[in-house]
């Protein structure tokens, strides 16, 4: 019985990086209907940040973080203005290979300072909790606990605040939002710093319990697409669900099932998914 | 020639077109009109096939269509424009209107490959098809131009001709002179006529109420999705629905 | 005088002298290795094409695409390593294998749109990745598979050497090429850059699209299946790394430098970035510093690459000369090429 409540604090785990990841993706499609191909490399770059402040400037974890989300939100706002302002009238393929020119371009950078040497990044939070044989180790209640209040805050901000309801606006109508006078471009720069800000966050999050390397965001972006997809592109609710269903599936599949071939479950849902229902699970009509 | 019965199509609950029976009789200039949101595009999505409806019928020379796909439904001679054309900017005109007969050839991969007489006969009269279109909206001077090239009006009528080169029996026009100045509207109000003219049955969407006043042979009016009048050009001018129904909406019948 | 030259270099006779200059190459290049390095770029260029057909014609950006040149590789290497097939019998069931899996896949794939059908087949390329390293008892996982028998070449030829080999990548890759400039002169190329103009409209010209894209799709990975043969049948020596997405985005690079959609331009992408990767040594790992930024300003700036610059400035000067109204008359004018693309 232990076992399996460790499978759901696994599930957990992975289903709250998940989801932040997925929720910068489908924050970005919702407002500028754009799939971000790099958001998978801003994952990665945070990460390194994150490494670099502690390891090589040794700053404490937590300062480490905020500057990580610092530096990724600006990487974000850069590839916006570059890259996506200009392709904003192109035909889409155009953008998507940008994003993947974004992509190549940062992981080869990251590789250049670092190498792809496989790297641990430590964080203050090692103890291990036990409850009763239940054991859960700090770091993955820390990701459970910071992801909960990640989502909340973002919903907090996105419903209470004006910024946050022209980005919703906007995420609704992109012409009526430009209508009731509301500054697009604003609006993408905005969009695009939180969701750096959240890849770095959960990057660094996740980071001490798994290792940093360069092509670390290749798995992650793919499985939030996913996400994104199973949740409905631009669904806020549907990329934390989404999130939860492939965290979820994954730490079940990979004990009860094979832990070789647990990547494979997200994808094999995906082609299930999209071959009974083009539209994704959740999204209503078609799309 | 098109008869439409009892036609609805819902979107999640709400009805975009509800209950629509109307007759477009062949060798006329059949309008649609409405204020903005009364379903009239959702309509001409139903008709050609791109939606399919939520109930009625849609029957084309008495044969049922409503089921079929798009492509099905334009091969039985449904041609349409859209509001805009993407096409291939960096290609000639010509070169971009001979796919248009492309429905009434049946050349495939092996004909490509051993380049059949098939594929050498049918590319001939695709090309000599595209030529003839062109010729009948008026462009055949700009067919080595690129579409980059051209004016804004020179696309619209190359998206006409387009259309033309499927042989359709009837084409179904989405908003044909929004975006162009008052003499070029008269350009294409002339050339509906001679579409018609030339056996074509014609059927548009389109706000310009002098050109539809004086252009339709009849006017078919929807309002959130409903159909609220029909008729001849004076009879929907002077109906009070029509008139409730724009001056709720902004916008002017007689503008 | 520039003109003159760039008409001259759409003319079949150019096109001769291109593959005259092909066919000298060995004696040519000063040693074995820059032969090798050629019929390599060859092999790349024939996958480009296939990419070119599914993304540069039809419109829609296939980002399985190394998976399966991937696919065409282990068939064959499977096949003859581990089960004893010779090469010939094996190539062309690995050009079958790609084939089908490629109608399975775009049967489900390209019901989707756009961004769907990019997410659904970067899926697939990572689907087939983690296959092949994962299914060990099938493909050997990690350590690869050894011993790819070479094509024989009937007692007449022999494959093993450099040079022969790079013959034969020669032939496949001027077939591969002469099949594609036929395509996209023909009714069913135009059909595919209907499609790639835009869904609605096309299927308002009474275009299938199902049947269409995944004709399109089958012809993409066939070319990829054939690459993927060819590659196996080279190096002897596979592992799953050739099914690594990285092969997918240095594919999307040359077939973007080159022009997408053209007949020229994923030749000379591939050869080009090929040779100047090989030339800047240093270049080799990180390579994407540049050509990611490269991608970039391609498709902001220059989205029909080198050859689509060339054609779209051949064709205004072409214009420029004509006097106006003569222009109805003037089939001449148009570069060759430029009406074989449309």
């Amino acid at each position: 019985m232990n076992l399996f409540f460790q499978q759901i604090i696994n599930g957990l785990t992975l289903g709250s990086i998940y989801g932040l990841v997925a929720l910068g993706l489908t924050l970005v499609y919702g407002i500028l209907h754009i799939p971000n191909f790099a958001h998978g490399a801003l994952y990665m770059v945070g990460a390194f940040m994150s490494y670099f402040f502690m390891v090589d400037l040794g700053v404490h974890y937590w300062l480490a973080m905020a500057g990580s989300a610092a530096v990724v939100a600006i990487l974000g706002v850069l590839c916006e203005r570059l890259v996506f302002h200009p392709l904003r009238h192109s035909p889409p393929i155009h953008d998507k290979i940008a994003a993947i020119g974004i992509l190549l371009f940062l992981e080869a950078l990251v590789q250049m300072f670092w190498g792809s040497d496989f790297r641990r990044m430590s964080s203050p939070f090692t103890g291990i909790m036990n409850f009763d044989g239940l054991i859960i180790p700090e770091q993955r209640l820390l990701i459970i606990a910071g992801a909960f209040t990640l989502v909340f805050a973002l919903q907090m901000f996105l419903r209470k605040t004006m910024t946050g309801a022209t980005i919703i606006a906007m995420a609704q109508s992109r012409e009526g939002a430009f209508l009731v006078g509301i500054d697009a471009n604003r609006v993408a720069m905005m969009t695009f710093a939180i969701s750096g800000a959240l890849a770095a966050i959960a990057a660094t999050l996740y980071a001490p319990i798994n290792l940093v390397y360069p092509a670390m965001g290749h798995l992650v972006i793919m499985k939030a697409f996913v996400i994104i997809i199973l949740g409905g592109m631009g669904s806020i609710p549907g990329a934390i669900a989404g999130g939860m269903i492939i965290g979820f599936a994954e730490a079940f599949g990979g004990f009860y099932i094979s832990t070789a071939y647990k990547d494979i479950i997200a994808f094999g849902l995906l082609v299930l998914i999209l071959s009974v229902r083009p539209q994704g699970l959740f999204a209503k009509g078609a799309h | 020639m098109l008869k439409v019965e009892h036609l609805t199509k819902m979107f999640g609950g709400l009805a975009a077109v509800n209950d629509v029976s109307v007759v477009f009789e062949a060798g006329k200039i059949n309008a649609i009109i409405g204020p903005n949101g009364a379903g009239k595009s959702t309509f001409f999505n139903l008709i050609s096939g791109m939606h399919q409806p939520t109930s009625g019928r849609i029957l084309l020379d008495g044969v049922d269509v409503t089921r079929l796909r798009c492509d099905k439904v334009a091969q039985l001679g449904v041609g349409r424009t859209f509001q805009t054309t993407n096409l291939f900017e960096q290609a000639t005109v010509l070169d971009n209107l001979i796919v248009g007969h492309r429905l009434r050839t049946k050349s495939g991969l092996w004909d490509v490959l051993v380049n059949s007489k098939r594929l050498q006969a049918e590319e001939k009269a695709s090309r000599d098809k595209a030529r003839e279109a062109l010729d009948f909206v008026g462009l055949s001077h700009v067919e080595n131009q690129y579409i980059a090239d051209i004016t804004q009006e020179q696309r619209k009528r190359v998206a006409f001709a387009l259309a033309l080169a499927t042989d359709p029996k009837i084409v179904l026009l989405d908003e044909p002179a929004a975006g162009v100045n008052p003499e070029e509207t008269e350009g294409f109000a002339a050339l509906m006529k001679k579409m018609v003219a030339n056996g074509l049955t014609v059927c548009l969407i389109e706000h310009k109420m002098d050109m539809i006043m004086s252009l339709a042979d009849k006017i078919m009016v929807l309002d959130h999705g409903e159909k609220i009048a029909e008729g001849t050009p004076e009879q929907v001018r002077s109906n009070p629905l029509v008139i409730e129904a724009y001056l709720g909406s902004d916008e002017d019948v007689a503008a | 005088m520039l003109f003159k030259i760039g008409s001259l270099l759409m003319t079949p006779a150019a096109r001769y002298g291109l593959l005259a200059l092909a066919i000298l190459f060995p004696f040519l290049a000063s040693n074995e290795y820059q032969v090798y390095v050629m019929a390599s770029a060859f092999v790349w260029a024939i996958a480009v094409y296939g990419l070119n057909i599914i993304t540069g014609f039809c419109g829609q950006l296939n980002l399985a695409h190394g998976g399966f040149f991937a696919i065409g590789a282990y068939t064959l290497g499977l096949l003859t390593a581990d089960h004893g097939w010779s090469f010939w019998p094996a190539f062309l069931a690995a050009l079958l294998m790609t084939a089908a899996l490629g109608f399975l896949v775009g049967v489900v794939s390209l019901r989707l749109k756009e961004h769907y059908f990019a997410i659904f087949t970067l899926c697939v390329g990572f689907i087939i990745y983690l296959l092949i390293d994962k299914w060990e008892e099938l493909t050997h996982g990690p350590i690869g598979v050894r011993d790819i028998a070479a094509p024989y070449g009937f007692g007449l030829v022999d494959f093993t050497e450099t040079t022969p080999f790079y013959y034969l990548v020669l032939a496949f890759l001027v077939l591969a090429i002469w099949f594609m400039g036929r395509l996209s002169r023909s009714l069913l190329g135009r059909t595919f850059i209907a499609i790639r103009n835009g869904d609605e409209l096309a299927e308002s010209l009474g275009i299938n699209l199902m049947r269409n894209k995944v004709l399109a799709f089958v012809l993409s990975t066939t070319y990829a299946g054939l690459a993927g043969a060819l590659y196996a049948g080279m190096v002897r020596f596979i592992g799953p790394e050739e099914a690594n997405i990285t092969h997918t985005f240095d594919m999307i690079t040359y077939l973007l430098v080159g022009g997408i959609g053209t007949i020229t331009g994923p030749l000379l992408g591939t050869v080009g970035i090929v040779w100047i990767t090989q030339s800047l040594q240093f270049l080799e790992e990180y390579r994407m510093i540049i050509f990611g930024p490269l991608l970039v300003v391609l498709v902001i700036f220059f989205p029909r690459g080198i050859t689509g610059q060339f054609l779209s400035w051949m064709h205004h000067k072409a214009q420029a000369m004509q006097p106006r109204h003569k222009a109805r008359a003037s089939k001449v004018t148009a570069p060759q090429e430029a009406r074989n693309n449309a």
